[in-house]
């Protein structure tokens, strides 16, 4: 009788062990990669953005599974307040948000925009700096100060940021930039 | 018994000099003309010769004068006008903010009183004076309008008549000294009266004009009487009014600038609602992904609504009734485990308790497939 009752619960745990086994081999190992989300920002001003600045920002965040964060920076003129709604800035951020967000997602990247404003590119940089922690940030010096964030302020950011600071120097294949006509269809 | 409420007439511009106050007073020989009692409540000419001839004929009503801070300042005499009692007041620049002290804080309530006795009003005011135009004026301009006025001021008019030159014409009348004294011409060329600012403001005229006409048309359309027309609890009624709906984290604000992008193209307000469970705690990254939102909502200048409830689609068409919402936008729902299988999708819940309302549901284009050649 006993000798029934172990057989039949070796039969039991073997039926369990062999139901479970495809399971435990079908469930992904874990990464060998950092547990922590990792965030690398991605800041931008005009109506384009270098595709180098975006392929290497891309590419790091693959590597490092971590969040691809582009921020668009609006300044705001010193009459209004600095909580305005900048429609106008907007008609030129939010495009080239989504043209990025879309190509990031396309490749599988999280993406997680930010939008912010300030005084000047930097003070908006500044705030967002501020306001989160991120593990890299990454810039694209370009050949017009007068387009985004000057080399002062560059300067700054190695300065403040709190986090790995990559700046891509001007390059040629600059030229070739992320605009809002890179849209997928309807926006 | 109460008189019945007069019949409200605005004359709206894009900046001054486009001859807002010169239609006023020409309405008003023409009521005078028809034999009815007219005067003027209040006039400014800004010493604009044409204005100050064509103003002759027509009664004005002294200003008072009010004493503030040991100063004797002019306004217009509000019990003056409601003792006189005429069939037809001529007020001029109705977003004016009055002395302290006055019966009221801004011209506009004074004409309500106006109103209210039963006097027909002939107003004027510059589009830039709209609250909700403010801050978008500001930045198309570069100049902040701190005498505001409330949208519903307008959404109250009987009658709005858009007072339109094109920006060349202000420019031309303004080098001939038509609007401001010689002194003034040069200052105001270099700062406000320039032909981007006024193509701007011209073009938000004309848009709002635009829209108050058919919120006018909608809203007789579907609602009738006179009182009926101008009840608070009548919804809002404009062209469209988008409502996204959001929840926090990364991929709503996606939803957020199509929505707002759609808003732009069809001109009309958004809102983004947030629907929160009773005592939803939120984790560290939904926290981050709400600030975002309240960000990305600020700078886009949309209204973003929370509401606690945990019947989603009942709050989303409350909400929906209440705002006069007649688009609303979703992004694409997680799919259902277990039991949650069985319930109605949500957008099949709005469409059967919001009919008329148009339910869209926001692809992600980044994953569509590419057609093959």
């Amino acid at each position: 009788m006993t000798a029934a009752l172990l057989l039949l619960a070796g039969l039991g745990l073997g039926l369990a062990l062999g139901l479970a086994a495809p399971r435990l081999r079908s469930r992904p190992q874990p990464a060998a990669r950092p547990t922590a989300t990792r965030q690398i920002l991605l800041p931008f001003t005009g109506t384009t953005l270098s595709r180098r600045a975006l392929e290497a920002a891309m590419r790091l965040a693959r590597v490092d599974d971590a969040t691809l964060m582009p921020a668009f920076l609006a300044t705001v003129p010193l009459h209004q307040s600095l909580e305005s709604p900048l429609p106008k800035q907007c008609t030129i951020g939010m495009p080239l948000l989504e043209a990025i967000e879309q190509r990031a997602a396309a490749q599988h990247i999280p993406v997680d925009a930010r939008v912010e404003r300030g005084r000047s590119y930097r003070h908006a940089l500044s705030r967002l700096l501020e306001q989160e922690q991120f593990d890299r940030v990454i810039i694209s010096a370009g050949d017009d100060p007068r387009t985004g964030l000057s080399g002062d302020d560059l300067l700054w950011v190695i300065d403040h940021a709190n986090a790995e600071v990559m700046i891509l120097r001007p390059a040629p294949e600059d030229a070739r930039v992320i605009s809002a006509s890179g849209v997928a269809g309807h926006f | 018994m109460a008189p019945d409420r007069g019949h409200y007439k605005i004359f709206l511009g894009m900046a001054a000099g486009v001859g807002k106050t010169y239609r006023m007073l020409q309405e008003g020989h023409v009521e005078l003309d028809n034999g009815r009692d007219v005067v003027v409540g209040l006039l400014e000419t800004h010493a604009r010769a044409e204005t100050a001839a064509l103003a002759e004929g027509l009664e004005l009503l002294p200003r008072r004068r009010v004493s503030y801070r040991d100063q004797q300042l002019e306004e217009m005499d509000l019990p003056g006008i409601l003792r006189r009692a005429p069939e037809v007041c001529l007020i001029d620049e109705l977003a004016h903010t009055n002395v302290p002290g006055a019966e009221h804080v801004k011209r506009y309530e004074d004409i309500d009183d106006v109103l209210a006795a039963g006097i027909h009003v002939v107003s004027t005011v510059n589009v830039q004076h709209l609250e909700s135009l403010n801050d978008r004026i500001a930045e198309l301009t570069g100049v902040t309008v701190r005498e505001t006025i409330p949208d519903h001021v307008l959404g109250h008019a009987d009658e709005i008549v858009m007072i339109d030159v094109s920006p060349e014409a202000l420019l031309d009348r303004l080098r001939a000294g038509k609007v401001y004294p010689a002194a003034r011409i040069d200052a105001a060329l270099n700062n406000f009266f320039r032909i981007e600012n006024l193509a701007a403001l011209r073009e938000v005229a004309l848009r709002q004009v635009a829209e108050e006409v058919e919120a006018k048309r909608i809203v007789t359309e579907h609602v009738g009487t006179r009182n009926e027309l101008f009840s608070e609890a009548a919804p809002q009624a404009v062209g469209e009014r988008l409502m996204a709906l959001v929840e926090p984290y990364p991929g709503a604000q996606r939803l957020v600038r199509r929505a707002w992008r759609s808003a732009q193209r069809l001109g009309s307000q958004l809102d983004v609602l947030w629907v929160q469970r009773p005592g939803q705690r939120l984790t560290v990254e939904q926290e981050s992904s709400l600030a975002a939102l309240r960000t990305l909502a600020s700078v886009l200048g949309v209204n973003l609504l929370t509401e606690e409830s945990d019947m989603l689609a009942d709050t989303v068409a409350r909400v929906a009734t209440e705002r006069g919402t007649t688009y609303i936008l979703l992004g694409r729902s997680r799919e259902p485990h277990g039991l949650a299988r069985l319930r109605t999708p949500l957008p099949q819940q709005l469409m059967r308790r919001l009919p008329g309302v148009d339910v869209r549901i926001v692809a992600d284009r980044a994953l569509r497939h590419e057609p093959t050649p």
